[in-house]
């Protein structure tokens, strides 16, 4: 029997460490989630989870501080993704044309994203301090009004955004440069043979030909954006007075400050949902971008 | 050439652990029985390891440390421990926040290690304790004589005890007081203030934002500065919690919590929002404010030169008098306790016993730890490297002070959030006070409510 079934199922032996790894540390923690989404458990060892059913779910949308930080979560989201697409593309495009010390340059414009995200947290921290951060430093050699940054309750999320657009537009801009890399080049010859001027040529021909390549690098940042919490935890811990509390943030105090693990869980799932539905509509808009074309 | 740099290197630290190994023989006050054993037995420690005074040779205990200076004075004593009781003593070290996590985690999952570990009796006590992963302490802790239970101060053990049983033996004791920068005072001839009328008052004097000199900072943050506004609370004649209610929106706590919030609004520097100890601290020692209140246990963030521009100009005072006089908060900050689950109890309380030794609370207080040990306090040796005018006020607040810090109840974290709130709304200039106040009572209370139904 040994050989010959081994031979047989070759191909399913060759997967199962794969649907092992999936099975035991991603589809287990989620149906777990779940599961503990209908209980309320405080981590007591007295008193056991009790089964509440919808109740985490319904008790979540009547809390004032999960739809504030909902609204944190989407203000943080767009603002941050149209950023770093908008300059990443800009960058991906200089960069792609030949100039003196490009290689350098290109060298040192990735650094941030190599950048340990929590060290640079603290670093940005020190940058944004009220009255002896550098960032104040410059305005007031300018002669301009300080700023509180982080410390502002409107400013917060904002100050935020230039963090994360500081360390990951690099990674958008990588990603366009190897879109552009593969661009033919003949149509820009024949444009050039018409006559169009470089904008046309961007926005009729650069544009549309990696728009693919774009929607990859939009995806791939807007899962990563949403679930930001390195950079908030290591500066704000989602203050002040909760003002740049995300949803992983809102969670994680649920979870490991507050040991609500039920509505921790309930939030999470509600999370998972959101990523999920926007990345289907991500996919679904890129398919029907790639049949028009 | 690179070898031989090699061993010129390991030559020389070898030499200096040799020296240092003679220093510590030959110092005068070696002279109890541990200390004097452990350059003799380190030295034999390459032969076989015999003889029943070590009872526990081989066996390994897990501690697990704040990133605290209390650490930082013990970690390097504990080859000695290693090499008198033939103990192998593994050291982790998290910030005080993840230590809290890592703790609840593992000990849910019902861990055997750590063995011993340090947490904040109040933060984390009846969480552990009521969970049954902290191990009663009391019969260890009277097994030996010599080491003196009952030296350890009265108020610090309370803070540690739970439903009547010692969970935990001091090892950080802290007192809220008051930070001033003696040089700014005398200029402008203010008194140091002694009443919280004459604070706030001063702060106003001496706060001049045109040119960046801030009359008051503390701790702005929510949750972090709720410890801290206790003592206003407490001197104002106020609780968190009165016979088991809520009472923050009583007119003594509603008072007080104006003061603090108003203190930082109007005599504040800009993002007192996002300040925990680390800011307020950063920026009185970068010279740029007048008054801080703040935990004793962390002066040396003031007045180490290498942290503080200001080191030589700082002042200590009795916390300021409200109407019920001077009550700061006179707490157990940290403390040891052993993993209810340990294989190795017997071997983890000699760790603990080893470390809060006399000997030992006066080395690590030597270093600036104030510890919880009466006769220590009382050694003049161990405060010599306070500054001189804090220890009388020290020993002042260890006698009217008040043994916690923040709401005593299970969910601390979510309780500290709720009366953080209030102050939010004052720093914020919200003119209702009372009504975010009542609102907060209710929310501490329904935490209340749901403790005593675990």
């Amino acid at each position: 029997m040994g050989y010959n079934w081994i031979n047989r199922n070759l191909k399913w032996l060759y997967i199962l460490p794969a649907l092992v790894f999936v099975l035991v540390m991603m589809l287990f923690p989620i149906a777990y989630t779940l599961w503990i989404s209908f209980y309320e458990w405080s981590m007591s060892a007295i008193t056991p989870p009790a089964f509440v059913g919808f109740d985490n779910y319904i008790s979540m949308f009547k809390d004032e501080r999960f739809l504030d930080s909902v609204f944190n979560t989407f203000y943080f989201t767009i603002v941050a993704l149209a950023a770093e697409m908008v300059l990443g593309l800009a960058i991906a495009v200089l960069f792609n044309r030949t100039f003196k010390g490009k290689n350098i340059a290109k060298t040192l414009f990735l650094l941030p994203m190599v950048a340990t995200p929590v060290a640079m947290g603290l670093v940005w921290m020190l940058i944004y301090e009220p009255t002896i951060g550098a960032a104040n430093t410059i305005l007031k050699s300018i002669g301009l009004e300080p700023q509180l940054y982080l410390a502002s309750m409107t400013q917060v999320i904002p100050s935020l955004i230039v963090v994360d657009v500081w360390q990951w537009t690099p990674m958008v801009a990588l990603i366009l440069m190897a879109g552009l890399s593969t661009l033919p080049t003949d149509p820009y010859e024949s444009a050039d043979v018409d006559g169009a001027s470089a904008w046309q040529k961007f926005v009729h021909i650069t544009l549309p030909l990696l728009k693919p390549t774009i929607i990859i690098a939009l995806m791939l940042r807007l899962i990563d954006v949403l679930k930001t919490f390195d950079i908030i935890y290591a500066t704000t811990q989602g203050g002040p007075n909760f003002k740049s509390e995300t949803l992983n943030i809102y969670g994680y105090v649920l979870g490991f400050q507050y040991f609500k693990l039920g509505s921790a869980s309930a939030l999470l799932v509600i999370f998972f949902l959101i990523v999920m539905a926007l990345t289907l509509a991500l996919i679904w808009t890129k398919k029907r971008l790639e049949a028009e074309g | 050439m690179k070898k031989k740099y090699i061993g010129a290197g390991t030559a020389l630290i070898v030499t200096a652990s040799i020296m240092a190994g003679c220093g510590g023989n030959s110092s005068p006050q070696a002279s109890s029985p541990a200390a004097s054993q452990a350059p003799a037995s380190s030295s034999a420690s390459e032969s076989a390891s015999t003889g029943s005074d070590k009872p526990f040779a081989g066996q390994t205990v897990t501690l697990v440390t704040a990133n605290h200076p209390w650490s930082e004075a013990i970690t390097p004593l504990l080859p000695e421990f290693e090499a008198a009781t033939g103990i192998k003593v593994k050291v982790e070290n998290y910030f005080e926040d993840q230590l809290t996590q890592k703790l609840t985690v593992q000990f849910t999952a019902g861990s055997e290690t750590p063995d011993v570990f340090m947490y904040r009796p109040l933060q984390d006590g009846q969480l552990f304790f009521k969970n049954g992963w902290v191990a009663p302490l009391d019969d260890y802790a009277h097994k030996d004589p010599e080491y003196d239970f009952a030296d350890i101060s009265p108020s610090a053990i309370n803070t540690t005890t739970i439903d009547g049983k010692l969970a935990g033996i001091p090892i950080i004791t802290e007192r809220g007081v008051l930070y001033y920068r003696k040089d700014l005072l005398e200029q402008a001839n203010i008194p140091v203030p002694t009443t919280m009328d004459e604070l706030v008052e001063a702060a106003k004097k001496l706060h001049n934002p045109g040119s960046e000199m801030y009359g008051f900072v503390a701790r702005g943050q929510r949750s972090p500065l709720v410890t801290q506004l206790a003592s206003y609370i407490f001197s104002e004649g106020g609780d968190f919690i009165t016979d088991g209610k809520a009472s923050i929106n009583t007119p003594e706590a509603v008072k007080a919590m104006t003061t603090y919030g108003n203190l930082l609004k109007d005599s504040g520097p800009p993002g007192v929002l996002n300040m925990s100890w680390p800011q307020a601290f950063g920026i009185f020692a970068q010279g740029k404010v007048a008054f801080l209140t703040d935990a004793d246990s962390l002066y040396t963030n003031a007045t180490d030169p290498e942290k503080s521009t200001v080191s030589d100009k700082v002042g200590f005072a009795l916390f300021p008098a409200g109407a019920a006089g001077s009550k700061p908060v006179n707490v157990t900050a940290w403390s040891l306790s052993i993993n209810e689950r340990s294989k190795n109890k017997d071997a983890a309380w000699e760790l603990i016993q080893w470390a809060t030794s006399k000997e030992n609370v006066l080395k690590a207080q030597q270093k600036g730890n104030p510890g919880a040990r009466t006769s220590v306090w009382n050694n003049p040796e161990a405060t010599k490297s306070f500054p001189e005018e804090l220890v009388p006020i020290i020993k002042q607040s260890m006698e009217n002070g008040v043994g916690h810090d923040r709401p005593v109840v299970v969910s601390v974290g979510e309780a500290r959030d709720a009366v953080g709130e209030v102050v939010m709304k004052v720093i914020t200039g919200d003119k209702d006070v009372q009504a975010a106040a009542d609102k907060a009572n209710a929310n501490l209370q329904a935490i209340i409510d749901k403790d005593s139904k675990r």
